[in-house]
């Protein structure tokens, strides 16, 4: 469903990204993982085409949108729901206005952007009657669950892309909000993307992990081979975590030895 | 020592080219809907009700120091019959535009500048890409819209407060108010209003382009916006004066003055 393929990406000369090739499936939680610096956050910019990549291509449902005109990737992104590192709620407007604002530049019936904007804020966690606060009288964490809001309310998004949802808050705020999407990717079975650098969140919440360093892919695959690997930067980087990731590696084994077979598709007659 | 300055002059030529396309394409857009119509008329309440005070003060003041200058030299030379006429004829064509242009340009452009730096700092912008909005439509447009429409109605107002406050000061100088208004009704010919109508909705454009141009290439946080927010105000004071001495010449050769 995404796919990068070769992707090189520089500011002024500088390379972020060197040879990116990644693919995250249909219904599948993607963590994109690594240090401050290795161009994490620059994946998801790509993603949404906030900037161009220098080489390479990226795919979503197999369009290019390196290649695409401006109006057809306007289309796309109605498609995906971003939540940005900070938040960045539109500080003029309500909280109201900014969870409704996708569905406010399309509808003109307020009384149902209303209502659905009431029923996104209570999926998020927080109380309706908040629909007529600004943002900076709400804490970070309350912010963060607004952000969350709003990509869930724009036009039903296909993608969900999370730009370390969690950076900036206290560490129970933080986790609430990890809670909070582990209970989105359950109920909702959305194709998402999480970057962080937070490698208990990136077990909590991922079905796959990708680890970047310095611009590029240094591990692709799921918890179990992450603490398998005999990489020197792996190592290194999960040493902090090596508990965490032991145990996550452990519940993935148990989970996937517990659940059902498949179910066959198709049939006979 | 060369090398250096080819450098700064290719800059400078980029920032230019940069501007340029920037305003070419806020033209282009502001005749494609989407209209953010509620977006424009918070913005026309910001820029002209917002702005009205200001003006009030500076053309009330300003027409009054004009009168004062005028009146006493005409005196002088025995034609203060002719103050009605001069009072028109520099506030209407020349003053007014310009001190209301530039008084509402330190108020708007510095605020524009500031919220659209904060804006882009705090990565707002980004994410009205990101919900598939242009940016150009949802917060240039409409305050160029807005800015357009008020700063001739300001315009207005400056120059009929000057214009009054010159006449006061003329009695003072033995003018009647009789004699005063007619020769500012003489000289309030359709050709001089337009030419003071022509100026503020130029100038209008050219206040929003700078503004929010300097607020979307605002960089390094609170201090690149407080940079910009000042570059912004410098260098639409000085385009207005740049562009009114361009358009004063310009008219007077279209209409052959």
């Amino acid at each position: 469903m995404i796919e990068f393929r070769d992707v090189d990406y520089s500011i002024d000369g500088r390379p972020i990204l060197k040879g990116i090739s990644l693919a995250v499936r249909a219904g599948e939680t993607r963590v994109i993982l690594g240090p401050s610096g290795s161009g994490k956050s620059t994946t998801l910019r790509l993603l949404i085409g906030l900037v161009k990549p220098d080489k390479g291509s990226i795919f979503i449902d197999g369009e290019d949108i390196t290649r695409m005109s401006e109006e057809r990737l306007r289309q796309i992104r109605h498609g995906i729901g971003m939540v940005f590192q900070q938040g960045a709620l539109f500080d003029s407007m309500t909280v109201g206005e900014n969870v409704g604002y996708a569905l406010l530049e399309q509808s003109d019936d307020e009384a149902d952007v209303e209502a659905r904007v009431r029923e996104v804020l209570r999926r998020v966690g927080l109380d309706d009657e908040l629909i007529d606060r600004m943002p900076d009288e709400m804490s970070g964490g309350m912010q963060r669950r607004v952000a969350i809001g709003r990509a869930l309310a724009a036009r039903d998004p296909k993608i969900l892309l999370y730009d370390e949802p969690t950076t900036g808050l206290d560490p129970q705020s933080a986790e609430l909000i990890t809670d909070l999407i582990v209970q989105l990717r359950d109920s909702l079975g959305k194709t998402s993307i999480l970057v962080t650098h937070d490698i208990a969140d990136a077990f909590k919440v991922g079905n796959s992990i990708t680890v970047l360093s310095e611009g590029r892919v240094v591990f692709d695959g799921n918890a179990t081979d992450l603490d398998r690997s005999n990489d020197s930067f792996i190592h290194q980087f999960l040493a902090p975590f090596r508990t965490a990731v032991a145990a996550a590696a452990k519940r993935l084994e148990d989970a996937s030895r517990a659940a059902p077979a498949p179910p066959l598709r198709g049939g006979t007659t | 020592m060369i090398q250096a300055l080819i450098e700064r002059l290719r800059r400078m030529l980029e920032v230019v080219q940069d501007f340029s396309l920037f305003t070419a394409a806020l033209l282009k857009t502001a005749f494609i809907p989407p209209f953010y119509g509620r977006e424009m008329m918070h913005q026309l309440y910001f820029a002209g009700i917002g702005s009205l005070l200001i003006v009030v003060v500076s053309g009330t003041v300003a027409g009054q120091a004009l009168g004062l200058q005028l009146a006493r030299e005409l005196a002088q030379s025995g034609a203060k019959s002719q103050l009605g006429h001069f009072m028109v004829i520099s506030v209407v064509r020349a003053l007014g535009p310009v001190l209301v242009g530039m008084v509402v340009a330190s108020r708007m452009a510095a605020g524009i500048t500031a919220e659209i730096g904060a804006m882009r700092s705090s990565d707002q912008i980004d994410a009205l890409v990101a919900f598939g909005t242009d940016p150009m439509k949802r917060l240039v447009v409409p305050r160029m819209v807005a800015l357009v429409i008020a700063l001739p109605c300001l315009v207005i107002i400056g120059d009929a407060l000057a214009v009054i406050g010159g006449g006061l000061v003329g009695m003072q100088y033995h003018v009647t108010w009789e004699s005063y208004w007619a020769g500012v009704l003489h000289y309030l010919t359709p050709r001089n209003i337009l030419v003071g109508m022509i100026k503020p909705v130029l100038f209008a454009i050219m206040i929003v382009a700078v503004a929010c141009w300097k607020g979307f290439t605002s960089e390094g946080g609170a201090k690149g916006v407080g940079t910009s927010t000042t570059e912004s105000v410098v260098i639409s004071s000085v385009g207005i004066l740049i562009l009114d001495g361009v358009l004063t010449r310009l008219i007077f050769r279209l209409l052959h003055w």
